[in-house]
């Protein structure tokens, strides 16, 4: 206790003694009782220097006495540790059938989207899909491991407030800046590479769409027509919507735009739609550069492959949600009347 | 599009996958609904994969997907938790990690000849 009183005598904060004994193991247990005087003394210094460097010095000082939760009370080298995740809090997870399309229960639960609206996706294998991924989580929820859960609860609460139009347009805007409309010019294996690899995806939505797309070098990229991206657009409207819930709600213009952020490419995207391309085809391909350094300068695992995993997770999690959106009400018709 | 694979292989991998997810709550993969969707969803298209190859190629894409995602959420959260879940790492392991090691003296730290 005797570091305690000393730091209350130098009135550097202003906390209670019985929280500073309480609350920092690492104060009580660790310093010598003559560290008090010592920071006494900087803070004395500090006084008459610039705002700038006490604001620095006081951060530094509740952040090893402040009895807030959190990193910051922890001993140094674990400053970064990451924030606790939540508990697992349910044992079983299951789905039913309610009026709006197919809602997830937690034990008794509902789920519901961080706007607290009802979790409710149109599709039988989606609402699956979602309750195996609450049902693989161990111990603690990770929801950076639950795409389709983000993708669900983005379309449900919309909270862009963006209609489908405007989603769209995002979405052929990567058209622009295309990432395999853009070509290097050197080394010659990378540009010989890109153009083998590259060339027949673009070939096949030029066939595919009846439209004229190109590749460049240059920096402005290529000059793609306006009617390009009319009939994209309109092939993409076409899509039908989340039949169930309201006509604002997009859900699959919105997955579209989500895959297409994730490979920065709208030529990809399409492939992945119209089940040309395999995810692993399409992510190595939107990674062609990269896996080409790879190649080169060799792989470093927490940084090569966690990226192309979570590439390919979240890819995937987008396509299956376009197609489960889209398309899984014909298949289903089709294996009724059977 | 013969990148897929066989559809049985396709499955398996689905299977095993499924058995990893199960290990979470310890409960037999086979009771869980994905377990018994995609089996009735596989077995439907067995039979119906004569007359609607459209259908059966649309079921066998998702049904990649699905692996592809089962699989490299796997991978991803196994790669998060080696590498980055762990909070700030000591400089012995930081250099360990590109495959160096900190100099040693024989005679212990601050030892000179």
């Amino acid at each position: 206790m005797e570091s305690v009183r000393g730091c209350c005598a130098t009135r550097v904060c202003g906390a209670g003694v019985a929280s500073l004994g309480v609350f920092c193991p690492g104060f009580r247990a660790g310093r010598p009782p003559r560290l008090s005087g010592a920071m006494w003394r900087r803070c004395l210094r500090l006084q008459d220097s610039g705002r700038r460097l006490r604001d620095q010095a006081m951060g530094g000082l509740t952040a090893r006495m402040g009895p807030g939760p959190g990193p910051t009370t922890q001993p140094l080298a674990r400053a970064y540790a990451p924030l606790t995740e939540r508990k697992r809090f349910y044992q079983n997870v299951s789905i039913t059938q309610g009026e709006g399309g197919f809602e997830i229960n937690l034990d008794h639960r509902k789920l519901k989207t961080p706007q607290a609206k009802l979790f409710t996706v149109p599709s039988e294998a989606l609402a699956i899909a979602v309750a195996t991924e609450w049902d693989s989580q161990q111990d603690t929820i990770k929801f950076y491991t639950m795409h389709l859960t983000t993708l669900c609860n983005t379309s449900l609460d919309n909270p862009m407030q963006r209609n489908r139009e405007q989603l769209i347009r995002a979405a052929v805007k990567f058209l622009d800046t295309d990432t395999i409309c853009y070509r290097v010019e050197e080394p010659e294996t990378l540009v010989e590479l890109q153009k083998n690899e590259w060339d027949p995806v673009i070939e096949w939505a030029e066939k595919r769409y009846d439209v004229q797309i190109g590749s460049s070098t240059s920096i402005m990229g290529p000059s793609i027509p306006a009617k390009t991206r009319e009939v994209l657009a309109s092939h993409l409207a076409s899509y039908n919507m989340w039949a169930l819930q309201g006509p604002d709600l997009a859900c699959v213009p919105a997955g579209i735009e989500f895959v297409a952020t994730q490979l920065k490419s709208m030529v990809l995207t399409l492939g992945l739609i119209d089940l040309h391309l395999t995810v692993e085809q399409a992510v190595l391909l939107s990674r062609l550069e990269e896996e080409y350094q790879i190649q080169k300068w060799g792989n470093i695992e927490w940084a090569h492959d966690y990226e192309l995993h979570e590439l390919r997770a979240r890819t995937a999690a987008g396509t299956l949600f376009i197609h489960l959106c889209s398309e899984s009400t014909t298949v289903k018709h089709k294996l009724l009347q059977e | 599009m013969a990148a897929l694979g066989s559809p049985a292989r396709t499955m398996r991998g689905l299977l095993r996958e499924l058995r990893f997810v199960s290990a979470a709550t310890g409960r037999p993969y086979r009771g869980s609904a994905a377990y018994r969707y995609l089996v009735k969803a596989f077995r439907a298209h067995r039979v119906t994969g004569e007359k609607l190859c459209r259908a059966q190629h649309e079921l066998h894409f998702q049904a990649a997907t699905y692996l592809c995602l089962l699989r490299s959420v796997r991978a991803h959260v196994a790669l998060h938790q080696e590498f980055h879940g762990k909070g700030e790492r000591s400089v012995e392991e930081s250099a360990g990690m590109v495959g160096l090691k900190l100099p040693r003296q024989p005679g212990g730290k601050g030892w000179e000849p």
